[in-house]
Parts: C-alpha cells; sequence; structure tokens
C-alpha cells in the first residue's frame, strides 16, 4: 500500500479558476454583511466571474492539459469550453435576476453566493477525472441548487419545488454513488482512466455487475439532466422556483450532466459503447416524444419551457449517441447555443413579471406586439431559434447534431427527431401568435433594468449571430476540444 | 472469514429496502431516512470492496459520502421546516400544488 501522498502546492495551479470561483462566493456572503444594497454583490460576483475566466484562459489549458491531485483533476480543452459555458450562465443569471428578485422580495445577497457555489461545483465536475472528484463536484453544485429553488421562502410553490428537488436530486445520487461502489469493486480503481484500462485488460466489458453499475451511473446523470423516465421533477421544480434560478439551472446543470456523461462514456466505459448507446437510444426516443407532446398541454410558459428544456436534453443527447468525437462536439456546440436562446427566453419571462402581475400564464402573452414590440420581437427570436428554424442559432445547432448521427449510420433516429421538432414547433409557435394576432386591452408594465437589457442584447445578438455566421465558433469548439 | 458476497448481498438488501421505502411510503421523514438507509448501503459495499482489494480508495469515499450526507441533512431538514412553515403537512401526497 502506497502511503506517500504526493500533493503539493503546484497542484493547485490548474485549479485557480475554481478556486477564484469559490473565493468569489466566500467574499459576496462577506460583502452582504456590510452593504444594504445586493447591486454591489452581484457586481461583485460578476466581477470575480470574469477573473476567473481571465485566469483559465491564461492558464491555456485549451493547448496543454494539465493534470492536478494525482490525476483527479484535469484542465483541458473540454473542461476549459464547459467552464466557458458555465461563466457565460452565471454572469447572464445574474444581470437578469437583480431586477427579479427585488420584485419577487426575496432579494439575499446568499442568492449571488450560492449561484457562484453551483458553479464551483459544475467546474469541478467537469473537470474531474476521478468518480470521487465527480461526485464531490456534483454534490456541491446539487446542494446549492436545492436552496435556490427555495429561495422565496412564503412562496409556497417556490417550497414545494424546493422539496421535490431535493428528494428526487438526493435520491438519485444515492444511485450515482451505488454505480461508483461496483464499478469501483469491479475495476478496483475509481480513476476513469485507469477503469478504462483495467476492462479492457482484464476483459470484463460484458460483465453483467460492471454492466450494473453503468446502468446506475446512468440513471444519475439522467435524473440530472432531466431524461424520461426520469425527468418528473423538472416541470414542477422549474415552475415553483424563481425564475432566474430556473434560467440557470435549465442550462447549468444539465451543461454539467452532458460534461460528466461525456467524460465517464467516453473516457471510462469507451470500450462497452454497444451497451451503453443500447440503452440511450430509447431514453432518447422517449424523452423526444414526452418533452414535445406533453408541453402541447401546457399554459404556463415556464412548465412550457421546462419541457421544452427537456425535448431539447435528448437531442443533445443524440450527438452522445452518434458515439464519435465529432457526435460529442455538436452536443457542445449545441449547448453552447442553447444557454444563450433559453436564458433569453427566460429573461423575457422574468421581464413580464412586475409588482403583483405573475406574468407566467400563456393568456399573459396576448397583444405583447402591440404594447411592448421589443419585448414581442426578442421573445419571437428565442422562440424561432428553440423551435430549429433558420437563421437563428437553433438552426445550427439542431443541423450539427442531425448531421453527426447521419455520419454515423443512425439516420432513423435523425429523422424521428425531426419529425418531433416539427411537433414542437406547435408550442413554441402558439406563443408568438399570442404575441402578434391577439390582442388585450389590460395596460401591461415591464420591469426593464439596465443589466437585463445587457443580458437581452447579448443573448439576442448571440441567438442571431450564430445563427447566420457559425464557423468560426464551431471551428473553435472543434480544436479547443479535440485539438 | 466472512466473504465479500455477504457484505455485497447485505448492502443490495439495504439499498433494496432503502429504494422501496423512499416509493412507498408517504411520511417525507421516513423517505429522508430512507435516502440515508441508501448511502449507508453504499458505505457498507465501498468499506467491503476496500477492504477486499487492499485498498484505501474506497474507504476514503466512504468519508466524503458521510461528509456530504451530513450537508445533505442538515439541507434536506432545512427545506423540509421551511415547507412545513407554509403548509403544516409531512405527507409527500399532500405536496401536489403543481402538476400536469
Amino acid at each position: 500500500m502506497n502511503t506517500e501522498v504526493g500533493i503539493s502546492l503546484r497542484d493547485a495551479i490548474p485549479f485557480i479558476p475554481e478556486l477564484v470561483i469559490i473565493c468569489t462566493g466566500l467574499i459576496a456572503m462577506m460583502l452582504d454583511l456590510v452593504v444594504r444594497k445586493k447591486g454591489p454583490v452581484a457586481a461583485f460576483v460578476v466581477f470575480g466571474t470574469l477573473v476567473a475566466g481571465y485566469a483559465m484562459c491564461k492558464l491555456n489549458g485549451f493547448n496543454e492539459p494539465q493534470s492536478a491531485f494525482l490525476n483527479m483533476f484535469i484542465l483541458d480543452g473540454y473542461a476549459g469550453f464547459f467552464k466557458l459555458i458555465f461563466f457565460i450562465n452565471l454572469i447572464l443569471t445574474v444581470c437578469i435576476s437583480y431586477r427579479y428578485m427585488i420584485i419577487e422580495k426575496s432579494s439575499y445577497g446568499e442568492y449571488y453566493s450560492l449561484l457562484t457555489f453551483a458553479t464551483a461545483g459544475m467546474m469541478v465536475m467537469a473537470s474531474a477525472t476521478d468518480l470521487i472528484t465527480l461526485y464531490l463536484g456534483l454534490e456541491l453544485m446539487a446542494l446549492s441548487t436545492y436552496i435556490l429553488a427555495g429561495l422565496m421562502r412564503n412562496d409556497r410553490r417556490s417550497n414545494e419545488a424546493a422539496l421535490k428537488y431535493f428528494f428526487l436530486g438526493a435520491f438519485s445520487s444515492a444511485f450515482l454513488l451505488y454505480g461508483i461502489s461496483l464499478t469501483y469493486g469491479m475495476t478496483g480503481t475509481t480513476n476513469l482512466n485507469e477503469i478504462s484500462a483495467t476492462i479492457q485488460n482484464l476483459n470484463i466489458a460484458g460483465n453483467p455487475i460492471l454492466f450494473l453499475g453503468l446502468i446506475f451511473i446512468m440513471t444519475a446523470f439522467a435524473f440530472k439532466i432531466a431524461l424520461a423516465p426520469f425527468h418528473m421533477w423538472a416541470p414542477d421544480v422549474y415552475e415553483g422556483a424563481p425564475t432566474s434560478v430556473t434560467a440557470f439551472m435549465s442550462v447549468g446543470p444539465k451543461a454539467a450532466g452532458f460534461a460528466v456523461l461525456g467524460r465517464v462514456l467516453f473516457e471510462a466505459f469507451g470500450s462497452m459503447q454497444v451497451q451503453w448507446t443500447n440503452i440511450l437510444i430509447p431514453l432518447a426516443l422517449l424523452t423526444m416524444a414526452v418533452g414535445s407532446i406533453v408541453a402541447l398541454s401546457q399554459t404556463n410558459i415556464k412548465r412550457m419551457l421546462a419541457y421544452s428544456s427537456v425535448a431539447h436534453a435528448s437531442y443533445m443527447l443524440l450527438g452522445v449517441i452518434a458515439g464519435t468525437p465529432a457526435g460529442l462536439v455538436s452536443t457542445i456546440n449545441y449547448l453552447l447555443i442553447y444557454t444563450f436562446m433559453n436564458i433569453g427566453a427566460f429573461a423575457i419571462v422574468i421581464l413580464l413579471r412586475s409588482e403583483g402581475f405573475q406574468g407566467q400564464d400563456l393568456d399573459d402573452y396576448r397583444g405583447l406586439a402591440k404594447s411592448n414590440p421589443l419585448a414581442a420581437a426578442l421573445m419571437l427570436v428565442f422562440m424561432f431559434s428553440l423551435t430549429g428554424i433558420p437563421p437563428t442559432a437553433g438552426f445550427i445547432g439542431k443541423f450539427y447534431v442531425f448531421m453527426e448521427l447521419i455520419n454515423a449510420d443512425k439516420t432513423y433516429l435523425a429523422v424521428i427527431a425531426v419529425a418531433f421538432s416539427a411537433i414542437s414547433a406547435f408550442f413554441y409557435l402558439r406563443v408568438v401568435m399570442y404575441m402578434y394576432m391577439k390582442d388585450s386591452d389590460e395596460p401591461r408594465t415591464i420591469s426593464c433594468s439596465p443589466s437585463m437589457n445587457v443580458a437581452l442584447a447579448v443573448t439576442a445578438l448571440m441567438v442571431i449571430v450564430l445563427g447566420i455566421y457559425p464557423e468560426p465558433v464551431l471551428n473553435y469548439v472543434k480544436t479547443v476540444v479535440f485539438g | 472469514m466472512v466473504p465479500l458476497s455477504w457484505y455485497i448481498i447485505l448492502s443490495a438488501v439495504l439499498f433494496c429496502i432503502g429504494v422501496f421505502g423512499f416509493l412507498a411510503r408517504r411520511n417525507m421523514i421516513v423517505m429522508f431516512i430512507s435516502i440515508e438507509l441508501m448511502l449507508n448501503a453504499v458505505n457498507i459495499s465501498l468499506v467491503a470492496f476496500s477492504h477486499y482489494l487492499q485498498q484505501v480508495t474506497g474507504q476514503i469515499l466512504v468519508f466524503f459520502v458521510i461528509t456530504v450526507a451530513a450537508a445533505e441533512a442538515a439541507i434536506g431538514l432545512a427545506i423540509l421546516i421551511a415547507y412545513y412553515k407554509n403548509n403544516p403537512t409531512v405527507k409527500a401526497d399532500d405536496a401536489s400544488l403543481m402538476k400536469g
């Protein structure tokens, strides 16, 4: 037994972005005690995130992967790109939530700290090359988001959302642990690369217990990225949680779930690809069907967007199912695009929320084009993008995923996915129809703020730019992720 | 000497009892206890594997699991209390404000 511990301070270098984010969260918590208004706290969190992003680019992990802590942690292009998505997610969420949390009378400073801690957890997940780090990152993210979901303490729906999220989240992480324990028992290691090597050396790819472990691990991730039939919590939690938190967790935990799913399946269980592809295909088809069809009957816009995000998870999964590095690149590209369009759509939902007016029902969107043409036009862009209509970014995302599926000889899946995405057009375009073709005589106030305007401008611009001229970003993803 | 398989079977049985308790019982405190049972079932199997393989990795993971379970209990019970203040019930079926 090797008792020598070989961790030095040098190991902390690839970990600097996480350290910066964690310190930002801690200082934000302290700052909250000193200042009464929450503006400085929010601004500080944005500043800290920018510093972390700068530090990550300086470390240059994109070109030369650096591992640390006895190969339990790695900063490479794959992790780095996911971290960029998390930073974008965090900054946009802070921008859209400042005014909203005041309206909801839940403007606590802890809100911003918890957002940063959840982001730190996601970053650790994206960088984890060991099942132990993976588990710790996942729990840091999950525990922070449970609290965020229940932040509106006096709102019964928020209480219920936090409760449901907590119970199902804790249930799924127990499954993850059981899967880890079985995998550890069969391979004798928790390191992803060593697991892969052991599976090949001992030739145990067909071992039923190892397969059971893989199934348990995948079940836990299916919970996190809300794949049917493990999506039950998503609509309730998305509806009950504060809208800004919904925006945050419809992107962040999903992206983090895909980051670990890609790494675990490709790195550790690469030799069992046939088995996990056979599990993922029915899951993806079921998710697509549930997401697109159940969303048709929703009248609450947050609930509709929840089912829409369930459906989008299945399109992203198709890139993983393609089973090639190019397929994984198309998934990551889709995630980046999804970040902008989904946060943009939730930003409009937040825009409609004002004192004494919930603005969550489809009926509240009646005649928005007359009263607030700009807000309606932006919502139009986001809805078109979520549907996948060119020239918006959503089209590019879907296009590349489907192309990689066809390249991998899974054309039938691409055909089914196109059919379901045509069905989903109905509920996205219904929002557009309500805004542009129905009239309402109620006066409507919109809760604008400078930071909200910035977030809306950035998301709308990115959705259009990525839709018209996607090559630079696509090539960047390709080179960054796979050299 | 107790063979490895006994420990693994014990852990599997405990895990299944936990899953059953979570799915079948409607009292939220009992559901919470069931989750703790599942986590501890995992701990048994991790320690057994770790001893069998003569490694410490599994036991290190157990320490992390115990720590995280404590944090999870603190947050879970806090959420439960926040819920109870507005809806004085511990029945899971009553938490049905949102559905569809």
